[in-house]
């Protein structure tokens, strides 16, 4: 025995064991795979301890910079999270069980998953929540199908103004489907509403928006909502969860179907997950929306209790009908949500959203006094804006990681064109004094010769 | 329990969230802004706390229960990976340092994870390269089947449509094949829960792109016919795609890629132990031969000749795209990482030896109480047995045995999966479990038994002892109160 | 199980009954009770054209999801909206209240193809 298996049985359980089973070794129960189609030793280094596996991770996490002062967001942000979050969500009650399969033993995990769709519903103003999907990206291709399942069409107006690595998923993951996506180009840096109407027509299955824009720009898409109706369309819109703490949500737009990441809610950036996918939409649509659904029941006896249900859509019961792969939620990180907005509450997090908009009021302001360097849109924004520099950004930055700031994300990486243009995040963790220093450093590294 | 809206009072805080000081107004303007606040919980820290803590106690947990879950692997998971997953070594780093000029220099050390981990498991599947881009298992599923489309297009072979995937499959097969286009033909199942050779060669055709295999199938069997199936497809021009939600019963005693698949999936939360938490976040990975590395997803992590790490670009005229934003569910993977540097080559082999030698334990003790459709043949990590004697004899059904498991304290196995087993109860004990236990558990159903035949209608009446009885579900789906 | 002997019949336990040149549809009391509770019914639109053998309706259970493929062809005449509201009515009443929907505009030749209550039971006990 190695020891190393997390396998409780001694010498003597072993022989009883294979005893009882009537057979004479453990090489023994492989005899149903063909014998010159098994190996007898894999090729990787023998077992270590636990203490120098963590020694040996922690050795690599050192490796990182994981001080940096964050500037960058792009979708993914750097907020507050109180400790209690990952207290509760990691204790093992909730960590190690599975799908909720038998309700009587996981109300534990039933009620949380309704209480996040509560939460989600009142945060987005919309009436249906499911449990989660993978991510935000993942949730904009399930919206586009869910679409198609509702209406039939096949084209797409996309706002050229969306997460361009979003946008790529969705061509990715639709690659096979026959769906056609039109991007409508932006207009200071956010959807070009005019655009989009005048090419709504019986044709288009869905309008898919994105609000905060990538650029950080702030609109109300009440108007595109009520365009794409009267053309027998949907609109998708994109949202940012915690803006909606104080942004005009996609209920009030009348939006059909609201996703997005809720990584902002209480999820650390973790080098890119895991995150949180989430799909709101109307009652209406509620049995088209792919993934798992909670709701409220009671047992014989009266009680309150809670099972996953409409699970006749789902792909265990459906197979090739069903309306998607997905078996699976990101429920622990939903179970963190969750805990999350309990955390915040209500006065809690419209300040985390106020209080991440003035900083990025206050650098807009301080970054933009800098000679050289003026704001690339007049749109209004919200926590997020972009700056455009006398040289490139991509340099620019990369001499700022090396005095310990993200300044924000290059433009350019993603949208050729832009190469001067530099996307600056603010949350509630910056302070003044940080963000005072980022004016200086990125004044300092603009007079510096290349 | 009451929600935590019904606990709520106005102007109840919780945490207060940091203020920089800054005195500026938003730039929001008014018709951008939300009518009113949103109708969150106003609760104090300690009732948060206090509430999901008394939500968490109300559910059966590894930690807490023996969870013979079959078909998903709930074995024990190890308690450092957790604490190695929250360094903030790790979890403070922006995802788009990677794509950044002078960003990766700032995160070597977590490319260096994904390097090694991808490294690792082409090694455990015997895979030319592995991509660690997908979510979870199902997703995984749709990278395998997307590459396999992708490979056929480029060789000018579009017209291979249909993918073939016998009855005995996950519904995510289907489902995950449909998504990337395929057509599906259903292969049956013989008499020994093995493929059916002669409906496969009927279904093989210069139209069909792939077959789908779960080795050992969701019977928990391992179809000895594997080397000739994979023959038998290659020959037609299709490719074979592992299934690998059954890895942890072979690995270190056989290799996909030797067993002569092309691609594979792998689910970490599952084979390699990164907890499963309620439903997700899980992690796949994909492993394909050379002949499918061109398509994989973008990014992809790169190790140079002087050891740096970096993140390059996938050729963008044949890579599939994107699956994940970035490097799928990152801090799930450490876990899987750090799991398999602990095992090492042997813990790893033992692992999945142990697992089998357990279900396989646990079918011999069962075998007189409970009937066994593939009684003559070792199983592998999961046995399956149904009810159909206790059903004949006294009317009590597979839902009630496991309802009266609740009971007892232990999860019920997994219950009417698969399919083509009436009455199907599916039992995956997994390694980590010690003798006493499966003791145990086999003491316990076989007073199950018993008392299907003296006292039926308390099989029916089950569960009495969890905090809630059995609910309602057609009023939950009918009545759709879907938030609060 | 009930078979009533004036309706046709098919192998996807769908029933089909012609009075006046129009089409009654439904399922047979031996696919409700397959089904469980029924719980939700997705219904045609009217005014849509169908041939035999398409998808005209889903019907859900809490366990099952099940597709009604039309008997005839012709085109959707009435639909039974009050499955909307109650659904169970299906289980209740599958050959009178719980039916799915009319059709008008119908080839009656397709009756030709079906079964009748005689051959449908002889059916249902080959399929045991």
């Amino acid at each position: 025995m190695s020891n190393y298996g997390f396998v409780p049985h001694g010498s003597e359980d072993l022989s009883e064991m294979l005893a009882a089973v009537g057979v004479s070794s453990v090489e023994e129960l492989y005899s149903a795979i063909p014998e010159k189609l098994r190996i007898s030793k894999l090729d990787l280094p023998a077992g270590i301890s636990e203490y120098e596996v963590s020694k040996k991770l922690h050795a690599l996490a050192k490796k990182n910079t994981s001080d940096l002062v964050c500037f960058m967001g792009g979708g993914f942000y750097d907020h507050f999270i109180p400790a209690a979050v990952d207290a509760i969500a990691s204790r093992g009650e909730f960590t190690t069980c599975y799908t909720p399969y038998q309700p009587e033993v996981a109300q534990g995990t039933l009620q949380t998953m309704f209480e996040f769709q509560s939460g989600m519903c009142r945060l987005t103003g919309m009436e249906v929540s499911n449990a989660s999907v993978y991510d935000g990206g993942s949730a904009v291709f399930e919206a586009a199908a869910m679409s198609f399942r509702v209406n039939g069409r096949r084209r797409f107006l996309v706002d050229g103004a969306m997460n361009p690595i979003y946008r790529n998923m969705l061509e990715s993951y639709a690659a096979n489907m026959n769906f056609e996506f039109v991007e409508v180009a932006p207009k200071d840096g956010k959807a070009d509403k005019e655009a989009i109407a005048a090419q709504l027509d019986d044709t288009v299955s869905a309008v898919i928006l994105q609000n905060p824009s990538f650029f950080g720009c702030v609109d109300d898409y009440t108007e595109t909502a009520e365009a794409a109706r009267k053309a027998g369309a949907l609109s998708i819109l994109i949202c940012y969860p915690l803006s909606l703490a104080y942004l005009k949500t996609p209920g009030e737009m009348g939006i059909d179907i609201a996703v997005g990441d809720a990584q902002s809610l209480g999820l650390p950036l973790g080098f890119g997950g895991p995150y949180l996918g989430f799909m709101t939409t109307s009652k209406k649509l509620a049995r088209k929306m792919p993934g798992r659904i909670c709701g409220e029941t009671h047992d014989k006896n009266g009680n309150r209790g809670f099972v996953l249900t409409l699970q006749a859509r789902e792909q265990h019961i459906r197979r090739e009908k069903a309306t998607s792969n997905i078996c699976s939620n990101q429920n622990l990180c939903a179970i963190m949500a969750t805990i999350h907005l309990a955390l915040m509450g209500k006065e809690g997090l419209y300040e985390a959203a106020e209080e991440s908009a003035k900083n990025a009021a206050y650098a807009l302001k301080k970054l933009t006094a800098i000679p050289g360097v003026k704001a690339t849109f007049s749109s209004p924004s919200f926590n997020e804006f972009a700056i455009d520099l006398p040289k490139p950004a991509s340099k620019v930055c990369e001499k700022l990681l090396k005095v310990g700031i993200a300044a924000g994300i290059p433009l350019g990486e993603f949208f050729p064109g832009m190469e001067n243009a530099l996307l600056v995040a603010l949350t509630e963790k910056r302070t003044i004094e940080e963000i005072d220093a980022l004016a200086a450093k990125l004044e300092a590294a603009l007079k510096e010769e290349d | 329990m009451k929600l935590i809206y019904e606990e709520s009072l106005p102007k109840r805080r919780g945490v207060i969230p940091p203020k920089s000081g800054v005195t500026c107004e938003t730039l929001v303007p008014a018709n951008c802004r939300r009518g009113e606040k949103a109708p969150l919980p106003e609760v104090s820290e300690l009732d948060a706390v206090r509430h999901y803590t008394n939500l968490s106690r109300l559910n059966y947990s590894v930690d807490t229960n023996f969870y013979p879950l079959g078909s998903c692997t709930m074995k024990y998971n190890p308690k450092v990976n957790e604490q190695i997953s929250r360094l903030e070594g790790f979890t403070a780093l922006h995802p788009y340092l990677s794509l950044v000029p002078g960003g990766p220099e700032n995160v070597q050390g977590a490319l260096e994870t994904i390097y090694e981990t991808e490294q690792k498991l082409c090694e455990i599947t015997g895979m030319k390269a592995v991509t660690m881009q997908p979510f979870a298992g199902a997703n995984g599923e749709f990278t395998g089947v997307m590459l396999i489309a992708a490979y056929h297009k480029d060789h000018g072979d579009a017209k291979r449509r249909r993918m073939l995937i016998p009855d005995s499959a996950h519904g995510t097969n289907p489902a995950s094949a449909m998504m990337a286009g395929f057509e599906i033909t259903a292969i049956p199942s013989d008499g020994k829960g093995w493929v059916d050779l002669e409906a496969l060669k009927a279904a093989l055709g210069d139209d069909v792109a792939g077959l789908m295999l779960t080795a050992p199938n969701t019977v928990g069997l391992f179809d000895s016919n594997v080397g000739e199936i994979c023959d038998l497809v290659h020959k037609a021009g299709g490719l074979m795609y592992y299934d690998g939600a059954n890895l942890n019963a072979i690995m270190g005693h056989a290799r996909p890629g030797d067993l002569g698949f092309d691609v594979v999936h792998l689910n970490m939360h599952k084979t390699f132990s990164t907890p499963h938490g309620g439903g997700g976040p899980g992690a796949g990975a994909v492993g394909v031969k050379e002949n499918l590395v061109p398509y994989l997803p973008t990014p992809r992590v790169t190790k140079t000749a002087d050891g740096k790490f970096e993140v390059g670009k996938a050729d963008s005229t044949k890579s599939m795209g994107h699956i994940a934003p970035f490097f799928g569910n990152f801090c799930v993977m450490l876990k899987a990482y750090a799991y398999m540097l602990q095992l090492g080559a042997e813990g790893i082999r033992e692992a999945s030896g142990m697992a089998v030698l357990n279900a396989n334990y646990l079918k011999a003790r069962l075998q007189d109480t409970f009937k066994f459709p593939f009684q003559d043949q070792i199983c592998m990590h999961e046995c399956v047995c149904t009810s159909e004697w206790q059903l004949e004899k006294s009317g009590v059904n597979t839902l009630d045995i496991a309802k009266m498991l609740l009971d007892r304290g232990y999860h019920a196995p997994t219950v009417y999966f698969p399919l083509i087993v009436h009455e199907a109860i599916m039992i995956e004990p997994t390694e980590t479990e010690s003798k006493e236990v499966l003791d145990g558990f086999v003491e316990s159903m076989k007073e199950i038994a018993k008392i299907t035949e003296t006292d039926p209608e308390a099989c029916h009446r089950a569960p009495e002892k969890t905090p809630i009885g059995r609910l309602d579900e057609v009023a939950a789906a009918k009545n759709m109160i879907l938030k609060a | 199980m009930s078979v009533p002997s004036e309706l046709f019949y098919t192998k996807d336990h769908e029933w089909v009954k012609v009075e006046d040149g129009k089409a009654t549809i439904g399922i047979t009391d031996f696919a409700q009770h397959e089904l469980g509770d029924i719980t939700y019914v997705e219904l045609p639109k009217a005014e849509s054209t169908v041939s035999k053998g398409n998808e005209i309706a889903t019907i859900e259970s809490v366990k099952a999801a099940s597709d009604v493929y039309s008997p005839i062809t012709g085109t959707v005449d009435e639909v039974n909206e009050s499955l909307d509201a109650s659904p169970d009515v299906i289980n209740s009443d599958p050959y009178g209240e719980g039916w799915i929907c009319t059709l008008k505009d119908i080839v009656v030749d397709d009756l030709n193809t079906l079964m009748n209550a005689e051959q449908y039971e002889a059916f249902l006990k080959e399929e045991k």
